[in-house]
């Protein structure tokens, strides 16, 4: 993996998440609150997003490997699962009390908040639970 | 709905999307729950591109404000939650992200960005999944527990 293409996507990554709004766990749950003073901003996120990726992969994934790579990294799981529906479910309930989802706590570090750091180390216990205590299997 | 920001939101996502682009032209799936859990204990071989895009993921967001970006609109306590329970939901909410982005297989970005990008039906499931569980999870707390 060319690690000046890592280091360049996650600093754009990084800025379009602060530019989208992400970054505020206030925004988020402003969009998960249907019922209340719902703020539907963070669907153009996704749809800025899918835009892009739905044009581009379609494109890039047509060729026998990567421009800039030996191999495609790609899930190759096709089956929908008990461990994928139960694990998005806890993500989900995890992403409305926090108000974060992964990219945005990571980017918030950013910022220096305590809580914000609290959260990210929570995350990484967590990631180390789910693989230590249930490890995927290895079909 | 006096903090709708369509466009600023829009921006953010094209620049989301071209992001996960431009990994994609490296091979790599910009999942960022996957990325970050190759670097957690026992971690996977290919340590570097993940550390630099991590890395690049919090400059990405230094350089915001540099280049005139307003951060004000940033609240990290929607719930007007006390500082010591701020700080319980916080570790409950991490410890739920990581250990549900882990068995989960993706977030947001890896199947929300990047396998619906890949028209997967797995993507598809996971994201309506911690949609409609986030939605009504935000119901519960606003009617009973926060503010």
């Amino acid at each position: 993996m060319n690690k000046v293409i890592a280091l360049v996507s996650g600093i754009l990554f990084g800025y379009g998440l602060a530019l989208s709004g992400m970054l505020s766990p206030s925004k988020v749950v402003g969009f998960l609150d249907l019922t209340g003073n719902w703020d539907p901003s963070l669907a153009f996120v996704m749809g800025g997003g899918l835009m892009v990726t739905v044009i581009a992969f379609h494109f890039l994934l047509k060729r026998p490997h990567p421009l800039f790579g030996d191999k495609f990294y790609l899930p190759t799981r096709k089956d929908i699962d008990k461990r994928l529906v139960i694990g998005s479910a806890l993500f989900g309930l995890g992403w409305a009390i926090g108000g974060l989802c992964p990219g945005p706590a990571l980017s918030s570090l950013a910022y220096a908040s305590p809580k914000i750091a609290v959260f990210c180390v929570a995350m990484v216990v967590g990631i180390f639970i789910g693989k230590k205590v249930f490890p995927a299997s290895a079909s | 709905m006096e903090n709708f920001t369509p466009y600023l939101s829009l921006a953010g996502g094209l620049i989301i999307g071209i992001s996960a682009t431009i990994l994609l032209t490296g091979g790599r799936i910009a999942g960022i729950s996957g990325i970050l859990g190759g670097l957690v204990p026992p971690v996977v071989s290919d340590l570097g591109w993940r550390v630099l895009f991590v890395l690049g993921l919090i400059g990405g967001a230094v350089l915001f404000p540099i280049s005139g970006g307003d951060i004000s609109y940033i609240n990290i306590n929607p719930y007007n939650w006390s500082d010591n329970e701020h700080y319980i939901a916080m570790i409950i909410g991490g410890l739920l992200v990581g250990l549900g982005t882990n068995i989960g297989a993706g977030c947001t970005s890896g199947h929300g960005i990047c396998g619906l990008g890949r028209l997967s039906a797995r993507s598809l499931v996971a994201t309506i999944t911690f949609m409609v569980v986030a939605v009504i999870t935000v119901f519960i707390i606003r009617t009973f527990l926060g503010a």
